[in-house]
């Protein structure tokens, strides 16, 4: 290779990393802002523009967890995803097995029926939605929003976990059958610990998906003792607009947790992206 | 004990479907029947109108129409500018460079983050005139002070902003989707071209665009679906202000189901959005064997 091939790969590799490097500062850098203004006084916040905040005000998160009651919206968020993912995985990891393991008679349209439900787009689906629970005395009530967002997530976790399954070498559940195991023995013992990268996919997306949710939290509470976070912040934005640095301490409580699963499980996003949508 | 076997069988997919059919599959039926009655949700007594909901709404609602206009133009800069973003930054990551995973891992932040904080953070980031803003601060520290603005407050300027700001938390997505795409196609075809004499546009225009052209037409497909139904993100930009300005289609329906207890006509409005998205993701998808077929 020329000195002159050389110089112009060199440049071009340059030129592309300066390119990827700006998009990336752009998508960090509102975030360590959010971080840094929470630790800010509403005197400082416009005059202190700096990441790393002279002084470090904790009052903030305080007042956002004591007189705004934080701690309880986020324990409510934090029960409804928990609750909501554990019914997810058990639910869809058993039918998903059934779909692809088992041949009973109407197996194949009830999977259609999953995957065109995962495909035909329902916008205002909300509202016979609210009627619905309202009719079942479940609307202003955690198990009510619990069973809808199961409901939300099924088509697609049963989807990722029934092509995963499906790569099941026969074998294993064959030597399970001859140790005298039950289909439920199966599904227990050996396709779980089978699926458990896939498992592990539902969980994240799911997880991510309850935590960040809005619409069905909007129309379904009325209390406020179980808003979840998502809710409550609208309802902060209301009350402080302009009290920014008290808003950045709720947005960080809400945040974080996503972002600390976001670090460790990264990897099965990434795979629950290509899984999910590729196929 | 045939018999036995299927019922045993049934139990694996009893609780999902038990569940899909009370959530999913039950609202998706009512959607069609509301839509055809006039009724306040409370009220025991639905007045049935038959179609006096859609054609109120195709021809008397003009604010209907232009939260879709809305939608549209979000729609139409998330096709180009957001989708054009995330190719070449698939493109870019995909060749043997350093710090690979590193931008991956980075792209893919504003995706997780809920559409509520995305859009408080940026309010706070683009929004005040002197304060906090530091589009307006850069603009003037880069000597172009007299385009400072505070973005979200004119209303020539907030739908692009919010259209960016959505295109910002967006474009993750359709780069995780275009690299996984562009890591299918194999090696040999650019060592083979390159050998052959081929320069690097040239094996861009003739190998990686026609292999890529099912996954741009997925992720367009993707992208008329998310953002045709997004409205989080602008309540949390702008709350409830600008409602003419900023008003999406499923902020429309959630006004009229809720401010004016119109169930019926809300579900005409979702029905109304439904059918132009499926329509919209036919053409694509026609668009896209058509496409096919030249290459």
């Amino acid at each position: 290779m020329s000195i002159y091939h050389k110089a112009k790969k060199t440049t071009i590799n340059t030129l592309i990393h300066l390119f990827l490097l700006a998009v990336a500062i752009t998508c960090i850098y509102p975030l360590l802002w959010m971080v840094a203004s929470s630790f800010k006084t509403q005197e400082t916040i416009f005059s202190d523009i700096s990441i790393i905040p002279r002084h470090l005000h904790f009052e903030n998160y305080y007042l956002a967890v004591s007189n705004s009651d934080f701690g309880r919206y986020f324990l409510n968020s934090t029960i409804y995803t928990v609750s909501v993912v554990f019914g997810i995985v058990v639910v869809s990891s058993m039918a998903a097995y059934a779909f692809s393991r088992l041949r009973f008679p109407g197996r194949n349209i009830l999977f259609i029926i999953f995957i065109a439900a995962m495909m035909i787009p329902m916008p205002g689906g909300f509202v016979p939605l609210y009627v619905l629970l309202n009719k079942l005395h479940l609307r202003d009530t955690a198990f009510g929003y619990i069973l809808a967002m199961i409901s939300m997530g099924l088509a697609t976790s049963i989807f990722i976990l029934k092509t995963f399954f499906d790569k099941m070498p026969k074998e294993l559940e064959d030597a399970a059958r001859i140790d005298g195991c039950s289909k439920l023995g199966i599904w227990w013992h050996v396709a779980i610990p089978f699926a458990k990268p896939a498992l592990a996919v539902v969980v994240v997306f799911n997880a991510l998906n309850v935590w960040n949710e809005y619409v069905l939290a909007l129309i379904i509470f009325d209390s406020k003792n179980l808003m979840p976070l998502q809710r409550a912040l609208m309802m902060f934005r209301g009350e402080f607009l302009t009290n920014y640095p008290l808003l950045m301490a709720g947005l960080t409580i809400t945040a974080l947790p996503i972002i600390i699963v976001y670090i460790f499980m990264q990897k099965y996003i990434v795979k629950g992206v290509a899984s999910s949508v590729l196929g | 004990m045939k018999i036995r076997a299927i019922a045993e069988d049934y139990l694996f997919v009893l609780p999902a479907v038990t569940i899909f059919v009370i959530f999913y599959v039950i609202p998706f039926v009512w959607v069609f029947k509301l839509s055809l009655f006039n009724w306040d949700g409370i009220l025991p007594s639905k007045t049935f109108v038959a179609l006096a909901n859609f054609k109120e709404i195709i021809f008397h609602d003009p604010s209907w129409w232009q939260s879709m206009r809305n939608a549209g133009y979000i729609t139409l800069i998330a096709l180009t500018f957001q989708n054009a973003l995330a190719f070449l930054l698939a493109w870019a990551c995909d060749r043997q460079i350093r710090l690979k995973h590193f931008y991956r891992a980075v792209f893919f932040i504003p995706p997780i983050l809920s559409e509520i904080v995305v859009g408080m953070v940026w309010r706070f980031i683009v929004n005040d005139v002197d304060g906090a803003n530091m589009v307006n601060r850069a603009l003037v520290t880069m000597g172009m002070g007299q385009f400072a603005h505070s973005w979200l407050n004119d209303p020539k300027f907030v739908l692009t902003t919010v259209a960016i700001i959505h295109s910002w938390k967006g474009f993750g997505w359709g780069f995780l989707i275009f690299l996984a795409g562009l890591q299918t196609i194999p090696r040999e075809f650019y060592e083979a071209a390159r050998v052959d004499g081929v320069n690097a546009w040239q094996s861009f225009k003739n190998i990686t665009m026609p292999l890529m052209m099912p996954v741009i037409m997925l992720v367009a497909i993707l992208t008329v679906l998310g953002t045709m139904q997004a409205f989080a993100l602008i309540l949390g930009l702008v709350g409830g202000e600008f409602a003419g300005h900023t008003s999406v289609p499923v902020l429309r329906i959630l006004a009229v189901m809720r401010d004016s207890s119109r169930f019926g006509y809300a579900c005409a409005m979702g029905i109304n959005l439904g059918i132009i998205l499926v329509a919209v993701s036919f053409v694509i998808n026609m668009l896209a064997r058509r496409a096919r077929n030249w290459a």
